[in-house]
């Protein structure tokens, strides 16, 4: 597979102006690409999941100036009233963003700025947690365009949600975009940050995105991502995150869009009494492809870790749940529980589940288990029986199946928005909002 | 209403009906007792249209029409109702959605319009006083949680909104300590009118303390061996079923 159309356009965009301390990092991290090549089915962790129909598409870097307005982007908002900064193509739109109500204390900007106002806090933490050896985490930092600084000062709490919201549209044809993501909370701080993967046009792109979530002591970060890309995108995604003592990292994991998906959420507890939460939900259809894989590092004593995915797969849609949980010999007293469950809605659709767990402490308390299964005939039958039409009520029991992993999301109108775009995919009548959510 | 005649059915390559015929007009109740294993509640699930169950002989008639040519939504269109013996949870959907959905489906195939939820909570709050249902129960996914005595009132519920013109009660009194027996037979009685009729599928007799069939039927070995008035189903408590299966060896 082909390197080289990425070393050109790496050294194409060298001599722009950025900190000093980033260019050796950028040139090491090309290195490690080059070296590692675009992953292939035979890299364990890569197993299902091969990203070959890209290698040698000659992407460009980010898209052209567009048209897109403030307008197109108001089914996407979730919230209006929230901070949204927006990435257009991968890079920032100021048009397109409002920052005017965030919370006292808070940053967000965009990484070109930030690096400008903030230099020594993003030079103290960019690339420190994003330290997988992984040839796309080493190709976004090696081409980021742009991306988001979230700061969140000591002790303070954000309670409003703070929406990184990611759009391509028709002018990101043939594109190739690497946002980048860095979440920074200090001490005793608190945040919800959403980001949204969003595809206005049906074409092709490629998006290639990094986060890096820095939780401080007694620090909580929310983080959750919809991924609802264009048909024909492909979007790889990989989020690490560092936990110090007494702190809570809450990843919710939706995907549903994009030709084909991987999402790898990374957290590594390295203080006591932390608590992870990864939970997620995949919904495919057609031949989407979507894959998952999660690794819960358990580094220090009594912390807890808690990941329920879910999935929906219809016609001949393929996913691949890869959750990894690992407790080190110092880890005692870990409390991890960890589940897959998949609904297969037809014969041609694939589920390839691996949860695992390695387990170098001898007092903990881990369990992990997967399950597959098919409509429920019998709650078919029961609702046939009382009237409901077929359609409706598959739609119903598929719904029913997602519902629980979309009760766990705390920040109750990411909640109704994604119970709404589930309800949509599978009960398909808009007019049905929030009254009628089968939940309520 | 419905003509049973000559009906044979199968569990996978098991005979379990092997030739019922049973006719029932509108405003009747018509009990159906018999032993375990006798086929009874393969009976009232072949008539709601179970996917388990193949029927190989026989037919159906219900108001003239072939039931078993429908689907099990076109028969609980038709005003076909079960009352299953072990009703299914469904987790995530709520109780007053599935009502909703149920009745406003039917209220669209009888040709009439759907209604929305402030509406239908109207209708609700009438149907919960027939089973002395609190409203909290609608909030709850449907049957997940509900002791054995919820599980049955939420059957009658249903039934309730549903309003059938034939109701099936598969063994709707198993399970139930004698309040709740009572408040679901209460809730049965409350739903009867000359227009509708009963099936009441019981292992015994209690039950029909308080929902008093016109005629009782004993099933054994997957055919109706003995018919009679209410009178039969007294006798059947007093000396169990031996003697009646002894009879139709002899």
């Amino acid at each position: 597979m082909s390197v080289s159309h990425w070393q050109a356009a790496f050294a194409a965009r060298a001599g722009r102006d950025e900190p000093q301390w980033l260019t050796p990092m950028r040139r090491t991290a090309m290195a490690s690409f080059s070296a590692l090549g675009f992953p292939t089915p035979k890299l364990e962790d890569w197993h299902y999941t091969s990203l070959s129909s890209i290698a040698d598409v000659p992407f460009s870097i980010g898209g052209p100036a567009s048209t897109t307005t403030v307008a197109d982007l108001t089914p996407f908002m979730i919230n209006a009233e929230w901070p949204t900064i927006v990435l257009l193509n991968g890079t920032y739109s100021p048009a397109l963003s409002s920052l005017d109500s965030l919370p006292a204390g808070v940053v967000v900007l965009d990484l070109v700025q930030a690096w400008q106002t903030h230099p020594d806090l993003v030079q103290r933490h960019f690339g420190t947690v994003a330290v997988s050896e992984h040839a796309m985490t080493a190709l976004n930092t090696g081409l980021m365009q742009d991306g988001v600084l979230v700061h969140v000062p000591k002790s303070v709490v954000s309670d409003t949600p703070i929406h990184i919201l990611h759009v391509t549209d028709s002018a990101g044809v043939s594109s190739a975009q690497f946002p980048r993501t860095l979440i920074v909370a200090e001490r005793f701080a608190t945040a919800t940050v959403l980001e949204s993967f969003v595809g206005l046009a049906d074409v092709a792109y490629f998006t290639n995105h990094v986060a890096e979530v820095v939780v401080g002591e007694h620090a909580t970060i929310t983080h959750s991502k919809i991924q609802r890309e264009s048909n024909l995108a492909t979007h790889v995604s990989t989020t690490e995150v560092h936990q110090a003592r007494d702190s809570h990292y809450v990843n919710f994991s939706m995907a549903m869009g994009a030709t084909l998906s991987r999402t790898n959420v990374y957290t590594v507890l390295d203080g006591e009494n932390c608590g992870a939460t990864l939970n997620g939900l995949y919904l495919g259809k057609g031949t989407q492809h979507t894959d998952h894989q999660t690794r819960i590092e358990h580094a220090q004593p009594n912390c807890f870790s808690r990941e329920l995915y879910k999935g929906v797969l219809d016609h001949s849609s393929h996913a691949v749940f890869n959750g990894k949980v690992y407790v080190h010999p110092i880890a005692q007293k870990t409390d991890g529980k960890q589940s897959n469950h998949t609904l297969l809605l037809s014969p041609d659709a694939r589920i390839d589940t691996k949860p695992q767990l390695e387990i170098f402490a001898d007092d903990v308390k881990c369990t992990h288990g997967a399950t597959v299964g098919r409509m429920d005939e019998a709650g078919l039958f029961y609702m046939k029986s009382r009237g409901v039409p077929a359609e409706t009520a598959r739609k119903l029991l598929t719904y029913a199946f997602a519902a629980d992993v979309l009760e766990t999301i705390e920040n109750e109108t990411v909640k109704q928005a994604l119970q709404q775009l589930t309800l949509e995919r599978y009960a398909g009548n808009g007019a049905e909002r929030r009254t009628a959510t089968p939940a309520s | 209403m419905l003509e049973i005649s000559n009906l044979t059915a199968t569990a996978g390559d098991k005979d379990i009906l092997k030739g019922i015929t049973l006719s029932v007009q509108a405003g009747e109740v018509h009990a159906i007792m018999g032993p375990n294993g006798s086929g009874k509640s393969t009976l009232a699930q072949v008539l709601a249209g179970h996917p388990s169950y193949e029927v190989t002989g026989g037919s159906v008639l219900f108001e003239g029409e072939d039931l078993l040519e429908l689907d099990p939504e076109e028969r609980a269109h038709k005003g076909v109702f079960l009352a299953f013996q072990y009703p299914i949870e469904i987790p995530g959907v709520s109780n007053a959605y599935f009502l909703r959905s149920a009745y406003n489906a039917m209220r669209v195939a009888r040709g009439g319009e759907e209604v929305d939820p402030m509406e239908f909570l109207d209708v609700m709050e009438e149907k919960l006083k027939i089973v002395e249902m609190d409203d909290a129960m609608l909030a709850r996914s449907v049957n997940v949680g509900f002791s054995g005595g919820e599980k049955k009132r939420n059957e009658i519920l249903q039934m309730a909104v549903l309003e059938p013109k034939l109701a099936i009660l598969d063994e709707t009194d198993s399970g139930l300590d004698i309040d709740a027996l009572r408040v679901v037979a209460e809730g049965v009685n409350k739903l009867r009118r000359p227009d509708n009729a009963a099936i009441v599928v019981t292992h015994y007799q209690r039950l029909l303390n308080y929902i008093v069939p016109d005629f009782v039927h004993v099933l054994a070995g997957g055919r109706i061996i003995r018919s009679g008035g209410k009178e039969l189903a007294l006798e059947l408590e007093e000396k169990g079923y031996d003697w009646l299966l002894q009879e139709a060896l002899a």
